[in-house]
């Protein structure tokens, strides 16, 4: 209970004295090259795959003559949209941007570069945390759309190179029953899981102390405690809103 | 002048500092020495405003830096200059942006204000060759002399050096207790050093104070350090085997 007191703390800090608008713009350009850009690569990677198997293995489960193919392409759309972009790009993105974040924390806390902001009369967790927060709320959710596009690209691509599903029919169960609210929703679930893979990280990382192996450990624990929160969250997300 | 009164500090209920007072002058260079874990780096961050001591108080010029609104601690912390012992630089800035960084935070100065002051500080410490280079890539050395620049971009009254010759051979050490005496002298701040190296004391100690166990058990001139009767003292002192050949 202590700790997650100290995290309600220290989100307070953020917002304390703060420091010129310019310096937080530019601080804020730099994480979002840092978190948003940087991750590009692996979030394709992921859900291309994702998006394939999940429409090899649907369309694997769906024998029944009576259930139209189409349907593979459907069940793809919504469970990319709903679950796999959202949620399974952001337990990737606590991976490499939670560790990242952690340990970037907490080698700063530990060579003492917090120390030197702190006597500059810097409020070090708003100018260094704030940013990285922003950042990740803003970026998440154009990493999680453009995820859903590939995750249902990779879908079609693996579909049709195979021969499961024709390019007809792939498009049409793409189209069909389509939910205009479940962007919305796609679109809230990681701007929350944004706001916590960067605040528990970056609490985990602010307050490390010892050396390298307690940074090493900080990592660890940022990115099992932001797992944890994104599949509560997840949870009550779905309820709340669906 | 830094003045402190009865400081104390404990952690988890062991006492690291037991009412210390002193005081420091303006342009000295104001040694606090001891072996490891006697409480030095506690004191200097009790100074500093990184740790708030259990009791007493801090003056600065007067003002008690526990004991005033924001603003004034504000101005204060903006009249303290610190090399930490690593250098504490960061990463993913240059030298010269480095140094360039309390400029940037705390001034509203003009680029070319800030860019005349960065490279008289870092000609100042020898280092305007380095301006362009990461911090992973120059030595130890170079390190400590940009935290003396970035010390000293804000024309600091109080520089505060915790260890500044750690890690560093004897003369690359010898080079950064004269710079620091330099500075203290040129622009007459009040210097306090935190080491346990016997050849800064003797070089550039003009006031030093001995901590023991959290206690302050000498305080006095380089010249009469070696005559103390103290035996803590003398045993820090002469522990190396030479010196204590020479002391006969």
């Amino acid at each position: 209970m202590s700790v997650i007191g100290k995290y309600f703390i220290f989100l307070g800090t953020l917002f304390g004295k703060g420091e010129k608008l310019s310096v937080y713009w530019r601080r804020l350009m730099e994480e979002c090259v840092g978190i948003g850009v940087s991750s590009i690569f692996i979030v394709a990677i992921v859900s291309t795959f994702i998006g394939a198997v999940s429409c090899i293995q649907t369309a694997y489960n769906l024998v029944s003559p009576i259930i139209p193919i189409s349907t593979v392409a459907l069940i793809v759309r919504d469970m990319e949209i709903l679950e796999l972009a959202p949620t399974i790009t952001c337990i990737v993105l606590a991976g490499k941007v939670g560790s990242n974040i952690a340990s970037e924390l907490g080698t700063m806390r530990i060579t003492e570069q917090i120390d030197a902001l702190e006597v500059m009369g810097i409020n070090s967790s708003s100018y260094l945390v704030l940013p990285k927060v922003v950042a990740a709320m803003l970026t998440f959710p154009m990493l999680v759309i453009f995820s859903a596009f590939l995750g249902i690209l990779g879908g079609y691509l693996a579909g049709t190179l195979t021969g499961v599903i024709t390019e007809r029919d792939y498009l049409y169960g793409i189209r069909d029953s389509f939910v205009p609210y479940n962007i919305f929703f796609m679109c809230v679930k990681p701007f929350v899981f944004g706001f916590l893979i960067a605040s528990i990280s970056s609490f985990k990382g602010f307050f490390t102390s010892g050396g390298a192996l307690e940074v090493g450990k900080a990592s660890t624990q940022a990115v099992t405690n932001s797992c944890i929160s994104i599949l509560v969250a997840d949870y009550l997300l779905a309820q709340l809103l669906l | 002048m830094i003045e402190i009164n009865n400081i104390s500090k404990a952690f988890n209920g062991k006492a690291v500092l037991k009412e210390i007072s002193a005081q420091f002058q303006k342009g000295e260079t104001n040694l606090i020495i001891g072996g490891s874990g006697t409480g030095k780096s506690v004191l200097l961050k009790c100074m500093i405003g990184l740790v708030k001591p259990d009791q007493g108080n801090v003056l600065y010029n007067g003002r008690d830096f526990y004991n005033c609104d924001k603003e004034t601690q504000q101005s204060i912390r903006r009249e303290m200059g610190v090399l930490f012992q690593g250098g504490a630089l960061f990463d993913s800035k240059t030298v010269e942006e480095n140094v360039r960084f309390p400029l940037d935070m705390l001034t509203s100065q003009s680029t070319e204000e800030k860019q005349e002051r960065v490279a008289f500080c870092l000609q100042r410490v020898g280092l305007e060759q380095a301006a362009k280079r990461m911090p992973s890539e120059i030595s130890g050395g170079m390190k400590k002399r940009v935290g003396i620049a970035r010390a000293i971009v804000m024309n600091p009254a109080y520089l505060f050096c915790d260890e500044p010759n750690s890690g560093l051979d004897p003369l690359t050490s010898v080079k950064i207790d004269e710079l620091i005496k330099e500075i203290t002298d040129e622009y007459q701040i009040t210097t306090i050093i935190i080491t346990h190296d016997m050849n800064s004391v003797m070089e550039i100690g003009q006031n030093i104070m001995f901590l023991y166990q959290g206690d302050k058990l000498w305080e006095g001139v380089n010249s009469e350090i070696t005559k103390t009767t103290v035996p803590e003292l003398k045993e820090f002192l002469f522990s190396n085997k030479l010196l204590r050949e020479m002391q006969g």
